[in-house]
């Protein structure tokens, strides 16, 4: 293990080492509690029941036979909510129809996928619930799916919904209703302009598919509806506050009355920020008066959760014989599900942003059709828009003749200038990345036997800050401990703690995070948008800044000298002017923490910061293949994941998060897919055939962290998890194009997609 | 549709346990629900992810694959019988020093498998390990770091 | 899970009376790697399982001078652990270390596998090859029936009510014989075919092959003994044409679906594909 500390983070004692996290040996011993681990007293069992259609009117629903079985005590439909209002709710990763998403979580008049909830019930075990979904009668009047985002957005196409209309640019809306959601548009410059400058244009069309978060944890929600009225709530989730000011605004409670309290959580990718079972646990409680626990198997969660949108994407590029791009057009139609939502407005945003081209038109498209509802899935909407850019960018590359990479820089953006989307860029790492990557072992070895290519890409994400919290209580011991509000999904207790150690001068081992309910700790946005070592850190920092200044008032108070004479050195030294005697005067955080309770009680440092401003990470990959020209089967033969993390707090955690962007990446890039047959039945609903990486699918993956420090940060934190997962696809793509001389023009490049585009020919 | 329950006697991380299964439980949902082992996951409750993975009899299983009745008799040993109390196993060591999880949900079933290839195969090369792991799914970490550890319980130089 | 029901036989007679007593429900356990799964998703009607892995006979492997006889039960671990089949019939640590990942091969079992009759399944094909017997008790005494003849269609069988399978029996290899099975999957490990082929064949002394057998699989209802393409294979040196005429023979005999795991072109193509590379390392074997 490497654990010398970079030469940006010498300056520091804790930031850039690599402690054992706190919720380590939990995690490797089995006591961790993961929401479905959950067990109270009393506690029922719940299950769902999903539709089997894709689109179709409920005609109705007869809960009576179930509900005659013994051993159930609840069945529950939409009807039995409280009406939800026409508005919009804070759901975590934006806002929301409140109706759409009761509707999401159970079908009220209208399934519009496969595995739309339709009824839920409680048992006392689970057996008997899953009997007593046998014994619900739903007669449906079947509609025809629309299932693809092209046809969908046909005039005369089925509608999901009678009651949208598009919104357009200028912020009307359409007059007929429609599937497309909505109408973006970014520009800059003159499109045409710029391609008459150009004297290679090159324009391609790009098809994915939607591709799972595949978090190995289902989802599961717990609750107990109390009898004075007040709702606990314990659930493996992203945001404990998203669900609590969604849970609250369904059930129409105030946002006091509900408390929810984050168990630990086996992954989320952006796909446990949604709440789907939530409510419906609620519901039960109430009727039966008892905690009731739901969770969902694994066909569940690939049916009626999470996946990031499938997309068709049109990229024309144009560029002079120099590799100047003078200009790009992007037309982004991304499927939103069932419900209008999709990322394709973060798509259009990074699209293009690691260039700076002077001419530029994107446009996006938000487009319902009958499948799950989207939900962010790392980075969400750019390795789909990413593909399709960076995957034309590498053949203008090709077509010109020049390196890609060498393309890439003399074309790329820096401090100062400004995405389409009107994003100033500060200090970033892009250059960086880039140079790095150019410089790396990988770059610099020669690639030799047939059938084998090259390929670079790469990636841009734009991070987001927003609220965190952190409190930090000083014990008596000398040590801390922090109460966070961030779920922790891959160490971010760890790299927290850290930034509050490094603040306060004291060893990382030396406070203790706690990830606590609603009631516990300030607001907390979700773990998501690569924004908890930033925000949460920036928190823990101002915490740590609270309790330095409370440790010197104290020991202004106990050497009865003037506050301005004391200072908190960086040291875990209090340092107050010399005594009478000359002699200095100063006591050790540790001494001090001592004295509190005796000096006038304990010390609780706070903050709740609320940033707008984030770091924006960029990162640059390499990959080499090996492709079966016989199967059409690609080989990973060796990767490199260059990114600017700005400062690692943690280096090995932010490995981990290229490493695992990079696997979900190349999953992407080469076997996951939503597999439907026409009518709109997911085909492949197990992670048999929703074929995720194994470990005999990848290689190891060689990191290198690039620490461009982001001075909007104390710390110069950038947040790291997003943004590797982009490049991989259009990395393989151009490998493969480079081993094979194939330019494949859909995700995923499945052996099958690669032996259609060679040896069988098209359809 | 009533199903019924029956006793089973075996061995758990060396401790003697007679339950109550009902007759439709998986040993998963036996250890889970009936016991409160729930250090072993469910992930795809039919053999898919390997989140389940137990030490039954000398051999790796899914436990989710497992009927509680097949197991009367058996010896089993899930992660909460791999620390010797509070001395965790070098494997575990291995898995913290290496930061080899990252949510920790897959981390059980990996170190209950890992176990097992270690003590039949001590010195394992990079291929054996990545193909006796394979029916064991991660999201987080790309399975590098857990390779590592793996490695560097098996004694090896980890870079 | 199916309210299903479980009991232990001890010998062949209690699970012939369990099975018969359990009616059209009762189904053999084996390793249950398929059968839990599908009570679990109620994809069939089950209502008892019949746990044969501790009926002796079931269990274990045996090697003599007529050849090699497996029980029926006995995990995939056991048999490419042993050494007499690693060197007598690499074949079959082939398809028994490819079936799903350790923790499935620590309890899934050659008998499984060919009860299950999945057109797609990994053991079959190589079973085919080496011309194994399927032993079969039942209430009306025991049968031997040659394992091409066993399955009938997807999750279909010869087993009659009752009945089950005790052993697979394999005649002894014949000097200068080798054989190979692959298959095709996405990714590397835990992935059902999209096609997959076994070839055993023998050689002369002039290289010329003396005799041969070819069986493909996930490109019919049930896996497919092809004939025409052994037939283009005996007697003829292992020329590249030779090679192709036996793989253009598996081409056509292969008549796939078109499903999420493959196409009906790219499994008729794999069929072909899968042929040649196991005759050749079938060759490679036997040499
Ligand atoms: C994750 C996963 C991956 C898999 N990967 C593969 C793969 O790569 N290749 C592959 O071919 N299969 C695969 N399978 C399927 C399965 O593991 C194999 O078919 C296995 O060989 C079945 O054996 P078993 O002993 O577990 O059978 P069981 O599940 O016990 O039985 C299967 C069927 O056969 C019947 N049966 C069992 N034994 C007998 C007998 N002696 N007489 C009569 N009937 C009997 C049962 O009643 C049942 O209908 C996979 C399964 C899973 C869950
Ligand atoms: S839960 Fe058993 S293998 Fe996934
Ligand atoms: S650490 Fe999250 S699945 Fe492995």
């Amino acid at each position: 293990m490497v654990t010398a500390q970079s030469p940006e983070t010498e300056q520091y004692n804790v930031i850039g080492t690599r402690p054992i996290r706190p919720d380590g040996v939990d995690k490797v011993t089995g006591a961790a509690q993961y929401g479905a681990d959950l067990q109270l007293p009393g506690m029922l069992a719940g299950r769902v029941l999903r539709s089997p259609h894709a689109h179709a009117n409920i005609k109705s629903i007869d809960t009576s036979k179930a509900e005659a079985l013994d051993g159930v005590l609840a069945v529950v439909v939409n009807a039995d909510f409280p009406r939800a209002a026409d508005k919009d709710v804070d759901t975590g990763e934006g806002s929301a129809n409140l109706k759409w998403v009761l509707d999401n979580v159970i079908a009220s008049d209208k399934v519009l996928y496969k595995g739309h909830a339709v009824a839920a019930v409680a048992a006392t075990d689970h057996h008997i619930a899953e009997d007593a979904l046998e014994l619900i009668e739903v007669e449906y009047d079947l509609l025809t799916p629309v299932l693809d985002v092209r046809d969908a957005m046909v005039d005369g196409s089925p509608l999901l919904h009678d009651s949208l209309h598009t919104s357009e640019l200028d912020g009307s809306k359409s007059d007929s209703p429609s599937n497309t959601a909505s109408h973006l548009q970014f520009t800059k410059g003159e499109i045409d302009a710029g391609f008459d400058e150009a004297d290679v244009v090159i324009e391609r069309e790009f098809e994915t598919s939607m591709a799972h978060q595949g978090y190995i944890e289902t989802h599961n929600g717990t609750a107990y509806w109390r009898a004075d009225g007040t709702l606990d709530i314990y659930t493996s989730t992203q945001g404990a506050f998203p669900v609590r000011d969604q849970v609250s605004a369904l059930m129409q409670l105030s946002q006091s009355q509900v408390k929810v309290t984050p168990m630990e959580i086996g992954g989320g990718f952006g796909g446990k920020i949604p709440v789907y079972l939530e409510p419906l646990a609620a519901l039960l409680s109430q009727k039966t008066g008892r905690p009731v626990k739901l969770t969902m198997n694994r066909e569940e969660v690939l049916l009626a959760t999470g996946p990031t949108s499938g997309t068709y994407m049109r990229v024309r590029m144009g560029a002079k014989r120099d590799g100047t791009i003078t200009a790009a057009e992007v037309h982004l139609a991304f499927e939103a599900g069932a419900y209008p939502g999709s990322p394709v407005g973060a798509g259009a945003m990074c699209s293009l942003a690691p260039y700076d081209i002077p001419n530029q038109k994107i446009d996006g498209y938000d487009v319902v059709v009958n499948k799950p509802k989207t939900a962010a899935y790392r980075a969400p909407g750019a390795p789909q828009a990413e593909f399709a850019t960076e995957s034309v960018l590498n053949e203008l590359a090709e077509e010109l003749g020049l390196d890609p990479l060498e393309m890439r820089l003399s074309n790329a953006s820096v401090e100062g200038n400004t995405t389409a989307a009107g994003m100033p860029f500060g200090v970033i790492g892009n250059v960086d990345c880039m140079t790095a990557a150019q410089q790396s072992p990988h770059w610099q070895s020669e690639l030799e036997g047939p059938d084998r290519g090259r390929g670079v890409a790469q990636g841009f994400w734009f991070n987001i800050g927003f609220e965190s919290s952190a409190y930090g209580q000083v014990n008596g011991d000398g040590q801390v401990s922090l109460v966070l509000g961030s779920t922790d999904i891959g160490g971010t207790r760890a790299s927290i703690a850290m930034q509050l150690a490094e603040t306060l001068g004291i060893a990382a081992e030396d406070v203790h995070p706690q990830v606590v309910d609603t009631a516990s700790v300030g607001f907390t946005q979700v773990t998501g948008g690569s924004r908890t070592t930033f925000a949460g850190g920036w928190a823990a920092y101002e915490c740590a800044m609270d309790i330095r200044n409370q440790m010197a008032q104290r020991a202004a108070q106990i050497w009865e000298v003037d506050e301005d004479t004391v200072e908190y050195g960086d040291d875990a030294i209090i340092r107050g002017p010399a005594d009478e005697d000359g002699n200095p005067r100063e006591i050790s955080f540790k001494d001090l923490a001592a004295q509190l309770p005796t000096s006038g009680g304990h010390i609780v440092g706070r903050a709740d910061v609320n940033k707008t401003s984030s770091g924006p990470a960029f990162a640059t990959h390499i990959v080499d293949v090996e492709v079966d020209r016989d199967t059409g089967k690609v080989e990973i033969l060796r990767y490199t994941a260059v990114q600017d993390a700005g400062t690692a707090i943690h280096p090995a955690y932010v490995e981990g998060q290229m490493q695992g962007g990079v696997a979900q990446g190349v999953g992407m890039a080469l076997n996951e897919e939503y597999y439907y047959d026409e009518s709109g039945d997911l085909k492949n609903a197990s992670l048999l055939d929703y074929r995720m990486p194994t470990a005999l699918d990848l290689p190891m993956i060689e990191t290198n962290i690039v620490e461009v420090p982001n001075p909007g940060h104390p710390y110069g934190v950038r947040g790291v998890g997003e943004v590797p997962i982009i490049p991989p696809a259009p990395a393989v793509r151009a490998a493969i194009a480079n081993a094979i001389g194939v330019h494949m023009t859909e995700l995923p490049m499945s052996p099958r997609a690669i032996l259609e585009a060679t040896t069988l020919g098209g359809d | 549709m009533a199903s019924e329950h029956v006793v089973v006697n075996c061995t758990i991380n060396g401790e003697n346990q007679v339950f109550l299964a009902n007759e439709r439980d998986s040993l998963l949902e036996a250890l889970r629900d009936r016991i409160g082992l729930t250090g072993v996951k469910e992930g795809c409750n039919n053999g898919n992810c390997g989140a389940c993975c137990v030490n039954m009899d000398g051999r790796i299983v899914n436990s989710c694959l497992v009927m509680a009745a097949e197991c009367e008799g058996a010896q089993i040993r899930t992660v909460e019988g791999l620390a010797d109390g509070d001395q965790l196993s070098p494997l575990q060591n291995a898995f913290l020093e290496q930061a080899a999880l990252q949510c920790g949900i897959c981390t059980p079933g990996f170190l209950v498998a890992a176990e097992a290839l270690l003590e039949q195969n001590p010195d394992p090369t990079e291929h054996e390990i990545r193909y006796w792991l394979a029916g064991n799914l991660c999201r987080c970490t790309g399975y590098d770091k857990i390779i590592k550890a793996v490695q560097q319980a098996a004694g090896q130089s980890v870079v | 899970m199916q309210a299903v029901k479980y009991a232990r036989a001890s010998s062949v007679e209690e699970a012939i009376s369990l099975l018969q007593e359990g009616g059209d429900g009762a189904r053999p356990l084996a390793g249950g790697t398929d059968v839990i799964v599908q009570a679990r998703e109620r994809t069939r009607d089950i209502s008892l399982f019949v746990d044969i892995k501790h009926i002796p006979e079931l269990i274990g492997i045996d090697h003599s001078a007529d050849g090699l006889t497996i029980g029926a039960a006995t995990p995939c671990y056991q048999i490419y652990g042993d050494d007499k089949i690693q060197s007598d019939y690499p074949i079959l640590v082939d398809s028994c270390s490819l079936i799903g990942g350790t923790a499935i091969q620590g309890r899934a079992s050659l008998g499984g596998n060919l009860c299950n009759s999945s057109p797609a399944a990994d053991g079959i094909p190589s079973l085919i090859v080496l011309e194994a017997q399927v032993e079969i008790a039942g209430p009306n005494g025991r049968r031997s029936v040659p394992v091409e003849d066993f399955c009938t269609a997807p999750g279909r069988n010869v087993l009659a009510a009752g009945e089950f399978v005790t052993k697979l029996t394999f005649p002894a290899p014949a000097g200068g014989s080798g054989a190979r099975f692959l298959r095709f999957i996405p990714r590397n490990e835990m992935d059902i075919a999209v096609t997959n082929a076994a070839t055993q064949l023998r050689l002369n002394g002039d290289g010329s092959v003396a005799w041969a057998r070819v069986s493909i699989g996930a490109v019919a209802p049930t896996p497919l003994l092809v004939a025409d393409a052994a037939a283009a294979l005996i007697g003829q040196p292992l020329s590249e044409q030779t090679i192709a005429a036996a793989a253009d023979a598996s081409r056509a005999a292969a008549n796939p679906i078109t499903d999420m795991r493959g196409s009906i072109r790219q499994r008729v193509h794999l069929a072909g594909v899968l042929t040649e590379r196991t005759i050749r390392q079938a060759a490679e074997r036997a040499a």
